[in-house]
């Protein structure tokens, strides 16, 4: 086994082991990338993008970015921080996202990244508003996809931790979308008992898991009391204060 | 699902080993025969290859001429480049719409026809030109729609509507295509008359690291665009330990307005078949892969004869020319109408029977490829230019062209030009020669490299093509003072949205949200802050893309803004008063005088007169 290594974030120095992604690196630091397609324990896919960082000038994605000895990461800039506000948009932009009547709303992980990034009211992009019809077929588990955000996180979690491949992209372009492996999900051998359906994979309100909607009150829901990426921040070795943008320093 | 389909469908499968890998052309096969992948067909495909249901509906849904619903015995696309569209590509469409009594897009109620639109399809020296099945019919003219569905209803046979065929090999009784060459200029490096064999021959000399040596001193960069050094990759996919390597040759050309490749497909394809045995002998490949875009398919089996002789000559397979320790054959995989399949990383994807969405980076290709070995991927022009380098010297080669950019380079020019066709030219020529020589006196705006290129007006036609200046892989597109320039960079937007695999979110959406806000500037509701909008989200999509695609895919509106800025300033207007431009009260009336049954009385100041 080789040996660790170090290269630098925004000025703060963080090692590496060999065959770590740049994320992987920053997580066991307690440096907090923003990221929504990436979680941990899947297979990273980098097709988000909001965990777009340089490394020496280039923008990469840093959850499928190997991790190398002296590059020079830039992470929480003003730059990069605006992409990252851009993609975050444009995935509110692309779907359905009515925060207000949605059951995911709290514990919503675009939601809470909106919020996290300083995004607090309407951009200039276009509002697509799709019209997906709903899949309530079957008994324990419905699927918005109006809601959805292409993350994928499901179709791994089935495919790699379920092993039953419920879940596929099919379609291109703006037109993609997630397919089920039968004419409908019912049809399936879905079950409300697989990894794919647990509240930790689908990061919006898309995989509806039937009668548990709503089940924490307002103030008690995930992100209520602290952002998103807080608990890898909390394993940084000197607790730096979580650094939320102020929506009036917003960029437009 | 009656039975015969069902046997149809395992054969399909079996002719191909059950092997998932090989889902093109299992899926080209169904969809030959029964006319569209169903979902019984998918769940059958899916059984019998050992993979999911929604795995192969994945795959389907990917490429545009997979359907799961029924398309017609008979299937007409037409080409939708703006090319086409300039030569009367509507009329043409509109005359088809007529006579079959559907719209593009749909299929005829018995089932006999489908029309459909497509883009570019490689035929722009010709256009308008259409697909109908594999058959390329070209120059056509809304006249002609009738005479033509009148043979496709006798014969039933696309075959049918090719009377007399185009020059040099589309003649080939296994091409038989009424495609024309076009060849304007030929030159030193490609269009010559040169034995392709004698560069195999010479390399075969060498050492596989000596062969290397040769093209990294001959300086020659990939032809695809991208202009990666090719030496340098084979020397990374030479050095990387593996137990097999392969070659693959990406004739996968989309960019609209490009067609040297088919060209070179139709006149040199041994030059190219030795271009990819040098290659795989100095990497130590034993396989290799023609990945040819479904438009061309019409080329396919004049090339499976080629690939056949060139066996039988002992130029592929074991042995090659005398060498016990030279093993090496080249299949042909078909792709499926997908732009992005032309990007090495999702072209690899395709060859693997998936979607042809690219992969992450690094790993890259010549680290971990085609089913995970290391691979090249060179493109049809790059592969051509090596048997030539090995025949004649790294320094003949070298002289030619600009210090950073040597050799020749082929363009296909079209558009308002009196001399549409394939130039051979030298690297560091300016758009003003290559102008001139295509007879385009009035061109007020030409197309560098296509859709993902740069669309420059007169002054900067003293620029240079060579990658130090104007890089460009291939496509040169002519528009002449009559033509809108903001209606082109929206056609090439619309083609990256159509293109796009979707699987990053700045090229998924950005691109759609580019369009959008061009479309506002072109109506005039457009106002200053529009252009920020415009290039704010450019370098959005720009930096945050996963492919080359994202990369490139907002320069019709970047280039157009930097060289046309006038065409824009006439378009955008501050508005006094607050009022936002792009805000029309009327408009936003519309639904909710629909809903109310009503006009409005405050907002609708003709309210009286229209009642």
């Amino acid at each position: 086994m080789s040996t660790e290594f170090e290269f630098t974030i925004d000025g703060e120095t963080v090692v590496a082991k060999p065959g770590q992604t740049l994320m992987d690196a920053c997580d066991d630091a307690g440096v907090y990338i923003p990221r929504l397609c990436d979680v941990e324990g899947l297979v990273p896919q980098g097709s988000c993008r909001v965990c777009t960082v340089k490394v020496n000038g280039r923008t990469v994605a840093a959850c499928t970015q190997p991790a190398e000895p002296g590059v020079v990461v830039e992470n929480d800039t003003p730059q990069v921080q605006g992409y990252r506000r851009d993609l975050v948009r444009m995935l509110f932009h692309e779907g359905n996202h009515l925060c207000p009547i949605c059951e995911a709303s709290g514990r919503c992980e675009l939601q809470a990244m909106a919020y996290r990034l300083g995004i607090s009211q309407d951009s200039l992009y276009p509002y697509l508003q799709p019209v997906r019809p709903v899949d309530a077929s079957h008994p324990d588990i419905a699927l918005d996809t109006n809601r959805c955000i292409l993350c994928g996180r499901c179709i791994r979690a089935s495919r790699d931790v379920d092993g039953k491949n419920i879940f596929e992209y099919v379609g291109r372009g703006i037109h993609k979308r997630i397919g089920v492996n039968a004419e409908n999900l019912a049809a399936t051998d879905a079950s409300i008992d697989d990894y794919a359906m647990s509240l930790e994979v689908c990061p919006v309100g898309c995989i509806i898991r039937k009668r548990e909607g709503f089940f924490a009150p307002i103030g008690q829901r995930q992100f209520d009391n602290k952002p998103i990426g807080w608990e890898i921040e909390a394993r940084h070795k000197n607790r730096i204060a979580v650094h939320q943008i102020d929506p009036s320093e917003e960029q437009s | 699902m009656d039975n015969d389909n069902a046997t149809l469908i395992k054969q399909a499968c079996a002719d191909y080993g059950n092997d998932p890998r090989r889902m093109m052309d299992i899926l080209w096969q169904v969809q030959d025969r029964l006319r569209c992948i169903d979902g019984e067909a998918m769940s059958l495909i899916a059984s019998l290859t050992g993979t999911y249901r929604v795995e192969v509906e994945g795959v389907v849904s990917f490429y545009a001429f997979f359907s799961d619903k029924r398309k017609g015995d008979i299937t007409i696309r037409l080409c939708d480049d703006i090319v086409d569209r300039h030569a009367g590509a509507q009329a043409v469409a509109e005359a088809f719409s007529d006579a079959l009594g559907i719209q593009p897009g749909e299929t005829s109620a018995d089932g006999g026809f489908s029309l459909e639109f497509t883009p570019c399809i490689g035929m722009c020296d010709q256009a308008p030109a259409a697909l109908i099945n594999d058959v390329v019919v070209t120059r056509l003219t809304p006249a002609k729609v009738k005479s033509i569905l009148r043979t496709l209803r006798k014969t039933k046979d696309p075959q049918a509507l090719i009377g007399q065929t185009g020059d040099g090999a589309n003649s080939h009784p296994l091409v038989k295509a009424m495609v024309r060459n076009n060849i304007r200029q030929p030159g030193p490096v490609l269009l010559t008359d040169a034995n392709p064999e004698q560069g195999l021959q010479a390399a075969l000399q060498l050492s596989p690291q000596e062969v290397i040596t040769q093209i990294e001193e001959s300086l020659l960069r990939g032809r695809g665009g991208a202009g990666f050094p090719t030496g340098r990759k084979w020397r990374l996919a030479a050095n990387t330990p593996a137990e097999e390597r392969y070659v693959i040759c990406n004739a996968d050309e989309g960019e609209p307005g490009t067609f040297k490749d088919r060209v070179l497909l139709t006149e040199k394809p041994d030059m190219l078949f030795a271009g990819m045995t040098i290659a795989a002998y100095a990497v130590g490949a034993r396989h290799g892969i023609l990945y040819l875009r479904g438009e061309y398919r019409y080329l396919r089996a004049y090339l499976e004869a080629k690939l056949q002789q060139r066996r039988e000559q002992n130029l592929l397979g074991a042995g090659i020319l005398g060498r016990d320790d030279f093993t090496f054959d080249i299949r042909i995989q078909m792709g499926a109408g997908a732009y992005i399949c032309g990007e090495e990383s999702s072209l690899i994807s395709s060859c693997e029977g998936k979607r042809g969405e690219p992969k992450n980076r690094p790993p890259f290709p010549v680290q971990s490829g085609y089913l995970g070995y290391p691979t090249v991927v060179n493109n049809v022009e790059t592969l051509s230019c090596v048997s030539r380098i090995m025949e004649q010297s790294a320094h003949w080669f070298r002289a030619m062209g600009t210090t950073g950019s040597s050799g020749t380079k082929l363009l296909s020019i079209s558009g308002d030009c009196a001399r549409p066709g394939i130039y051979e030219v030298v690297f560091g020529v300016t758009l003003a020669e290559i102008l001139q020589q295509a007879g385009a006196q009035d061109a007020a705006a030409i197309v560098v490299g296509g859709a993902s290129g740069q669309i420059v007006g007169r002054t900067e036609f003293h620029r240079r093509l060579c990658f130090e200046d104007l890089a460009s892989a291939g496509a040169i597109v002519c528009f002449n003072s009559s033509r809108n320039i903001l209606e082109a960079a929206a056609y090439y937007m619309d083609f990256f949205i159509e293109e796009s695999c979707g699987y990053c979110t700045p090229c998924r959406v950005g691109n759609v949200f580019l369009k959008k806000g061009l479309e506002k500037i072109m109506l005039g509701e457009g106002e200053p802050e529009d252009l920020d909008y415009l290039r704010n989200l450019s370098d959005t999509i720009i930096a945050t893309s996963r492919c080359g695609l994202g990369h490139t895919s907002p320069n019709p509106i970047l280039s157009t803004m930097k060289y046309f800025p006038l065409v824009y300033s006439a378009m955008v207007k501050e508005r006094p008063g607050g009022m936002q431009a792009g805000f029309n009260i009327q408009k936003a009336l519309d639904e909710a005088r629909i809903i109310a049954k009503r006009r409005s009385l405050i907002y609708d100041p003709a309210y009286g007169d229209k009642e």
